[in-house]
């Protein structure tokens, strides 16, 4: 029976405020997965700790709410103990960037199959609105003393030179769009990353719902000003087609260039896509070559109670 | 009259010491000694001091001992390092173009050691070179063997008409340990067999170092004379292999079933995880390979974390690290407590604080690892005393992780780790695996962290059909979704909790301690002591003294019912262990209202030996000591 969009939905009560951009997310998600038509049991959300935190709680599939900036340690564990799950991290952008900022660099080294989703709102929103890494230098949100005294990291430009695989950024009150984008995330073979912009209503009161929507550059007229628009409405390709170097260069520093586009016109869609670098699972079957048929997961390590590995090679090398 | 030797060479890190320290201990575990050598190295790459002692008899040994009997060494630290360790019938093979070096010369001589070395040499008048302290050495008996390394390699290049071998430094190991064989006259033909095997894959780098091998240990036999001891070999043991100190715990992990392992490098843990990945396709009865995927992380905070998401699809995973490492990892311990993740975590100890003595041994982590994690969660803490112990013990800790659904902290220690040891060969059958509540199959609705009256749920993996779960590290209700409900509080803490007795009450209890007697006096000690405890033990019952000893393997939950049923009989208690506080002794006096009456303790980050150990306690029984007995030997 097929599964519908209802299936992928918990009856955990979800305590977002009111108007909390994350609902967009974990709608997007669940149409995503309804639309793949994947099995509740062969996906596994991980995410880390924050309001975003909870999203793991509000899907029906495996949901595994981890530890703060650590999510990405625990997916990649599960993924490539169990390579046949359908794995999807998510996590704010203080849980990434901030104290996960690590992982997510070492990560993208690894280019293992799956997909990190970052709910990008500028603010640690749990903790009562402290600045987060990607709220700007001098900008002043709801509940800072003082104005942003650090600058901001760039997720987009430091998920491809960090080595991600599909880089792009959807926008929460756009759905339809997000939901795209995560099906194009899950199915890239590799690392995919979403840099999802999120309003927090009830901190954020710079980048607000109102703002994306260019409301404030309407002013009298009666045009509309979205400050949001999509690169797939542009000539702009992001895909490496190619292995060649030079095609690779181009597509990554048209992808950084792009990332810094910021103010009053903000891209979202796919900054880069490259699916000729290998993943992981392929450097492993290169030196364990039954790996994806018999991964950790599913070997069979004991005969009713008693051992079946056999290191009697190893023990008589040893022998004196 | 039993051989009792031990033969110690030293040279700067790089020089090939170790391979050395090998060579020499597999001819003289092939000719049928038992081995127990122990390598001591700085936090250095190339340069600085490091030396191999091996102790073999034709006894069962666990321990090294104070007294070197040869010291080979072709640079002139190891000279002032070592030569007051030498008996007084022993001998010193060492490089004749070094007697004029004075202390001066060798830069990594550090201030504090020359300090004192230098006191000793003015109140004997002799200056501050090698040729002083060999005076001093010889004035006590010991017997000189110079010889020089130069000339040997010159000679040598001439007769077999190679002039590449000479000036070839890098073979001053394989002369080393080739000039001491000659000198005990170990037969040759094991000196032979064992080069080929350690470069099997290098067939030209043997043949020369073949050449140089038989040539130094002929020239020894010609040339050195009167040495004391004569080792011509003894009867094998039937099934004995010589084991380096990783290596209990790694193949305990193959045969085990443990299929994942992620670390972040630190020593002395990483060995492990190296031998793992080298070993990583695995041979599997009656079917197709296996493997083990080994992950090298960013830090260890991912290492836990990979290890933890790899257990939740119901895989056996472990990660292996030292006591800083283990330090960043407690958030996620807390993390696989709460959410009864079955793990294991190989904490090889090192001496700290902080970075403490990184290369160097200690066991300074019992309490902090007892009490490792916020807010309060079942764990196991468990510490094998050999490293043919810490195989089995390795295949207990995934039970015990999966049975009570815990996470297990299996201390080892740098003094296990960088041992090289003759043990009885391992016997995987001997180990069985019990994986606890794991599902095969789920049918109706599951809850993962059901309610039931062991405590203890049936477990779902990631991945299986109709086993959806939740896992969070908030407080949580059956399904594993977020609660802050007072009354599921109670019931879910009480669950996790109820596991600590029920481990308690079905480990068998030689899992949990061993007794090896207990007399008027009694030690109670834990992790790698053992082995020195053993043999101090034996020296003094061969005196006549009988003294008790009680290893505590289970730390955490205290067995305080066990032991104290075991010690009932003890007088006076004596805790050893190789840390500043006796922390077992605290744990012990928490749980057993009993004082200790003596600790022997070390924490110059060197092993114990046996000889210190019965040193002290010889003080004890003849209420000669101290409360508080410090051993210091060990450059």
């Amino acid at each position: 029976m097929a599964l519908k969009l209802a299936d992928y939905k918990t009856d955990v009560h979800n305590d977002w405020c009111p108007g909390c951009g994350d609902f967009g997310i974990v709608n997007a998600l669940q149409m995503a997965l309804a639309e793949m038509g994947i099995e509740r049991d062969k996906a596994t959300i991980f995410s880390g700790i924050g309001c975003s935190g909870k999203t793991s709680h509000f899907i029906n599939t495996y949901g595994v709410h981890t530890l703060h900036g650590r999510v990405l340690t625990f997916a990649q564990g599960g993924k490539l103990a169990n390579p046949d799950m359908t794995v999807v991290a998510v996590g704010g952008d203080g849980d990434g960037l901030g104290i996960g900022a690590g992982h997510f660099v070492a990560a993208g080294r690894r280019n293992i199959d799956m997909t990190y989703i970052i709910f990008d709102n500028g603010v640690y929103g749990l903790t009562k609105g402290q600045a987060s890494p990607t709220l700007k230098l001098g900008e002043q949100t709801k509940s800072l003393p003082s104005p942003n005294t650090n600058s901001n990291v760039n997720p987009i430009g430091l998920a491809v030179a960090s080595g991600f695989t599909f880089v792009a950024r959807g926008y929460s009150y756009d759905v339809r769009h997000l939901k795209d984008l995560i099906v194009k995330a899950v199915k890239h073979k590799g690392l995919s990353f979403l840099d999802v912009l999120q309003p927090c209503p009830t901190y954020n009161d710079v980048n607000t719902r109102d703002w994306y929507a260019g409301v404030d550059l309407a002013e009298e007229s009666m045009e509309r000003h979205s400050r949001i628009y999509k690169l797939e409405d542009t000539k702009f390709d992001p895909t490496v087609n190619y292995a060649g170097e030079v095609e690779v260069n181009e597509k990554l520093s048209q992808a950084l260039v792009k990332s810094l586009e910021w103010g009053d016109k903000i891209p979202t869609g796919v900054f880069y896509q490259n699916e000729l670098v290998s993943p992981f699972s392929t450097r492993l079957t290169d030196k364990i070559p039954n790996y994806l048929e018999n991964p950790p997961a599913k070997q069979i390590i004991s005969d009713t109670g008693s051992p079946n590995t056999d290191i009697s090679k190893i023990l008589d090398s040893l022998n004196v | 009259m039993s051989t009792d030797f031990t033969w110690l060479i030293g040279g700067p890190q790089g020089s090939g010491v170790e391979s050395g320290a090998n060579i020499f201990s597999k001819v003289c575990a092939q000719m049928g000694y038992q081995v127990f050598g122990k390598r001591e190295f700085y936090s250095n790459i190339k340069g600085e001091h490091s030396y191999f002692t091996v102790r073999i008899s034709d006894q069962n040994i666990h321990s090294n001992v104070n007294d070197v009997n040869l010291m080979v060494s072709f640079d002139a630290e190891t000279i002032f390092r070592h030569f007051d360790e030498i008996s007084s019938d022993g001998g010193i093979i060492y490089d004749s173009e070094l007697e004029k070096t004075d202390t001066d010369r060798v830069r990594t001589l550090d201030g504090p050691f020359k300090e004192r070395l230098h006191k000793l040499l003015e109140s004997k008048n002799k200056p501050f070179t090698i040729a002083g302290v060999l005076e001093v050495a010889e004035e006590k008996g010991v017997k000189l063997y110079p010889v020089s390394f130069k000339s040997l390699l010159e000679t040598l290049s001439e007769e077999v008409d190679n002039p590449r071998l000479r000036g070839l430094v890098r073979m001053y190991n394989v002369l080393g340990v080739s000039l001491s064989l000659g000198l005990i006259k170990m037969p040759s033909n094991s000196l032979v067999d064992s080069i080929d095997d350690i470069f099997s894959k290098k067939p030209k780098v043997a043949e020369i170092n073949k050449q140089a091998a038989s040539f130094s240990y002929n020239y020894a036999s010609d040339n050195f004379k009167n040495f004391h001891y004569n080792l011509i070999g003894t009867e094998k043991q039937p099934d004995t292999i010589l084991v380096q100190g990783h290596f209990g715990c790694s193949l305990g992990k193959m045969v085990s079933g443990c299929r994942f392992q992620s670390y972040y490098p630190i020593t002395p843990a990483s060995d492990e995880s190296v031998y793992l990945e080298s070993n990583e396709i695995l041979e599997i009865e009656n079917d197709r390979p296996g493997s083990t995927i080994v992950v090298q992380t960013e830090d260890e905070i991912s290492a836990i974390g990979m290890m933890i998401g790899a257990a939740l699809t119901g895989t056996r995973s472990s990660t292996s690290t030292s006591g800083p490492g283990f330090a960043l990892m407690t958030e996620a311990l807390g993390w696989a407590g709460i959410n009864e993740v079955p793990v294991v975590i190989t904490l090889y100890q090192r001496s700290g604080p902080s970075t403490g003595l990184p290369t160097r041994h200690g066991q300074d982590d019992l309490l902090f690892t007892v009490f490792a994690g916020c807010g309060d969660f079942p764990k196991i803490v468990y510490a094998s005393g050999d490293i043919e112990e810490s195989f089995y013990d390795t295949g207990n800790c995934f039970n015990y992780a999966d049975k009570y659904q815990i996470p297990v902290i299996h201390m080892m220690d740098k003094f296990l780790s960088s041992s090289v040891v003759t043990c009885q060969k391992f016997n995987p059958k001997k180990i069985s695996i019990d994986r606890g509540k794991l599902l095969d199959k789920v049918e109706g609705e599951y809850k993962r962290f059901a309610f039931t009256d062991d405590g203890i749920s049936p477990r779902s993996k990631l991945g299986m059909d109709n086993g959806v779960f939740w896992n969070t590290g908030d407080e949580s209700d059956e399904y594993g979704h977020i609660t802050e409900d007072p009354q599921v509080r109670i019931k879910m803490m009480d669950k996790r909790m109820s596991r600590l007795d029920l481990a308690l009450e079905s480990i068998p209890t030689d899992q949990q301690a061993v007794s090896f007697e207990v007399h008027d006096f009694t030690i109670i000690s834990w992790g790698s002591t053992k082995g020195p405890i053993l043999d101090a033990q034996s020296m003094l019952k061969k005196e006549g003294i009988d003294i008790g000893f009680v290893q505590i393997k289970l730390l955490h939950p205290f067995p305080t019912e066990y032991v104290k049923s075991l010690l009932k009989d003890a007088k006076v208690l004596i805790d050893i262990e190789a840390n500043h506080s006796g922390q077992l002794g605290k744990i012990f006096k928490q749980n057993i209202t009993r004082d200790i009456d003596y600790h022997i303790l070390k924490y110059t980050g060197r092993g114990m030996t046996s000889t210190e150990i019965y040193d002290s306690l010889k003080r004890i029984v003849q209420n000669k000591a101290e409360k508080r007995e410090i051993l210091s030997h060990g450059a």
